[in-house]
């Protein structure tokens, strides 16, 4: 227990020594919470229109003035023909064009029937496809507004109308994504660890600044963003003691394994990586392929995600949420066990 | 010259003989192409739903049909009362209720107006807009069949330019080209140079007749040629595996690659004469490199969204020039007079951080 307690020191001293590695953890956090919750914002509001207005009508104004009105497009183009707004969206000058057509109001009042054109650059297939959804239901609006002008308000009636009311619980933006906390698992490159004591001499310090960095991501999402669990704070530092002693110990495993400190950091990197896409922000677990959900199973940050969730925006409490308890402190007990039996085997 | 290429052949040594390395260098893009290719994808299948049917008429049973025989849905349970709503997003069984009020064919017919509920878990709120999306579209689906003969009618023709089928890949594979190169190139290069000054051996290369310059030059060649097969294993893979094809010139999106490699070498240069262990040079890659290229490119998150500062940081990322130039050729299919913007930005880059490091390369060791 002596000798623990001095090579404790020891590992404080080092790390305090040359600090840029906690500097740039603490940074890393503070850039990640801050940019992160804006970046992730799919909701689109700027989008690049261009128009190509051939019918110059009363209509087509009130149709074009309706769409730039709405707030979700920026109007940066304004084109004669089709092949100059192709232009405009090969130039990243606009996303979305939308061509109204010579005798569009005519067709529409006479033949009651007439199109619209829209295209959109579909690279992101959700940017276009959000934008496409934008203007598509502007234009339902506009021309629902003009069918009743049109008709007698006795006809109008007569349809049927399913109205969709969506309603959003919970916190209607995800902010807050303890995304760093893997990043941890980089700061883990052991160099040769001979005993118990040491092992723990070399996890400690790393385990005490996880549990800083969470408690700053919480004093974070309060101050800036206003988020306040609905669970409580003790089954969120439950599951974060447990979790970075998994990471930990996943770290260990790693550092046994390596050859040299570049080959160590190398290969935590690429787990971060692959548990990072793997854990379900980006996309839903359940709507991956079953290969995917079974290397999921895996995935030690996915729980974690789950949790921090779970806890933050619903309120769950442990009972909720054994199932994931059970499975994070597997992976700290199969980790850290491991590590230790290569190492001793090691060390013979 | 003699001098400068055994000095390069002694790179290459030590890359291969740490072969745990090279495979995860390799390794990497095949992961991140064959993940977010087929398992994380925008698409949204077999989502969780459970339906709440106050109504039980003709009505709700149709729609009902409709929610069980969509392949998007996955109707897990049929609830009785709220309270089991807030319970099942609670434990996160289901993602999406869909509630039909009371006497709601009655409302429909007679009334002519009847209002459905879609109730969407929005701790994942990109999510519960898409989910709420196709959940709308199936019951408009059903109004339209319900009524017909609306008159003056406009009907929106979409076209949905280079990516007609909203494939995922079409917008990550620039991404990922511009990730992968960024990580070989800037990241290897920092933190082999700073472990030649960490472990001490810098002395020993720096005594040798090549210029010091020239010493660091070497170290970057073989990252060069790695990123290079990278390239190359990124575009076999896209097109064969992921049907993404090249629209444009493959030799004109080699060529792009290339200064973007010299310009991810030339920051992995500046991070070296900055860092003074592994760990900080490792560090500072991240943090410098991958957070922004990952956020700020354009290629997870759209940049116009941004708040304005950020879009102006994301103008300072060349990894974003570069992923803008790969959309254009190789997915838009124009030609170089379109990119030249970007070009000479990247040229700018090259210029400016090989300057820095010539400027802050130190000869001496203290």
């Amino acid at each position: 227990m002596r000798i623990l307690g001095f090579l404790l020191r020891k590992e404080f001293l080092q790390i305090l020594r040359n600090p840029s590695v906690i500097y740039i953890v603490f940074q890393s956090l503070i850039i990640q919470m801050l940019i992160l919750p804006f970046a992730a914002n799919f909701e689109m509001k700027n989008i690049n229109l261009s128009i190509v207005d051939n019918d110059h009508s009363t209509y087509s104004q009130q149709l074009i003035n309706k769409i730039t009105s709405s707030g979700y497009f920026i109007l940066t183009d304004y084109s004669p023909h089709y092949p100059q707004a192709l232009k405009a969206i090969e130039d990243n000058k606009a996303d979305l064009i939308v061509e109204i057509p010579e005798g569009f109001e005519r067709d529409l009042v006479k033949n009651q029937k007439t199109d619209i054109f829209l295209s959109v650059n579909a690279i992101s297939g959700t940017k276009g496809g959000l934008a496409a959804s934008y203007t598509s239901s502007i234009i339902t609006d506009f021309n629902a507004d003009i069918r009743e002008t049109l008709i007698q308000s006795s006809r109008f009636n007569s349809l049927p109308e399913l109205e969709i009311v969506p309603e959003n619980w919970f916190n209607p933006y995800m902010n807050y994504r303890l995304y760093m906390v893997p990043g941890i698992l980089e700061q883990i490159n052991v160099s040769p660890i001979k005993k118990m004591d040491f092992i723990l001499s070399k996890l400690i310090p790393f385990w005490i600044i996880g549990m800083i960095v969470l408690t700053l991501g919480l004093i974070i999402a309060y101050i800036v963003y206003d988020i306040v669990p609905l669970g409580s704070y003790f089954t969120i530092y439950v599951f974060g003691a447990i979790y970075l002693v998994a990471m930990l110990g996943f770290g260990l495993l790693i550092s046994t394994y390596s050859d040299t400190q570049q080959q160590s950091q190398f290969i935590s990197f690429f787990f971060t990586l692959i548990f990072n896409m793997l854990c379900g922000l980006y996309t839903p677990i359940s709507s991956m392929p079953q290969w995917a959900q079974d290397m999921a199973i895996f995935n030690p940050l996915r729980y974690f995600v789950e949790v921090m969730r779970d806890v933050v925006l619903k309120g769950s409490q442990f009972s909720d949420l054994l199932y994931q308890l059970i499975a994070i402190i597997s992976f700290a007990v199969i980790f850290n066990v491991w590590a230790v039996i290569i190492k001793k085997g090691l060390d013979k | 010259m003699k001098q400068f290429r055994a000095f390069i052949k002694k790179e290459f040594f030590h890359i291969f003989r740490d072969w745990r390395t090279l495979l995860l260098l390799i390794g990497i893009p095949v992961a991140q192409i064959t993940i977010l290719g087929f398992a994380v994808t925008d698409e949204i299948k077999n989502s969780e739903i459970a339906i709440f049917d106050e109504a039980n008429d003709a009505t709700s049973q149709n729609l009902e049909g409709r929610f069980r025989a969509s392949k998007y849905f996955h109707v897990v349970d049929m609830f009785h009362s709220t309270s089991q709503i807030d319970e099942a997003f609670r434990k996160g069984t289901v993602k999406l209720v869909v509630v039909f009020p009371k006497n709601l064919r009655e409302d429909l017919m007679h009334g002519n107006k009847a209002q459905i509920q879609l109730v969407a878990d929005a701790s994942d709120p990109n999510m519960a807009t898409i989910i709420a999306g196709y959940a709308s579209a199936i019951i408009m689906d059903y109004q339209l069949e319900i009524t017909d003969n609306i008159p003056y009618v406009i009907e929106t023709k979409l076209r949905m330019l280079y990516n007609p089928e909203l494939k995922g890949a079409y917008n990550f594979v620039p991404g990922v080209m511009g990730m992968v190169l960024m990580l070989i190139c800037a990241m290897m290069t920092a933190v082999s140079i700073v472990r030649e000054k960490e472990l001490g051996t810098m002395e020993v290369l720096l005594v040798s007749p090549l210029k010091p310059f020239m010493i660091i030059v070497a170290k970057a060649v073989p990252f060069m040629v790695l990123s290079l097969v990278n390239v190359a294993i990124i575009l076999l893979l896209s097109v064969y595996a992921l049907n993404v094809p090249i629209m444009g010139s493959t030799t004109l999106l080699v060529f792009e690659s290339f200064l973007f490699i010299i310009a991810s070498l030339a920051l992995g240069m500046v991070i070296s004469t900055l860092a003074n262990t592994q760990q900080t040079a490792m560090m500072m890659s991240i943090v410098i490199l991958m957070v922004p290229t990952m956020m700020l490119s354009g290629y997870i998150y759209p940049i116009e969204n941004m708040p304005v500062i950020l879009q102006w940081v994301s103008h300072i990322v060349p990894a974003k020039w570069y992923v803008n130039i790969v959309k254009a050729v190789m997915i838009k299919g124009l030609g170089i007079e379109s990119v030249i913007k970007e070009n000479i930005i990247l040229l700018g880059f090259i210029v400016l951080l090989t300057a820095i490091t010539v400027y802050r390369f130190k000869i001496r060791l203290e």
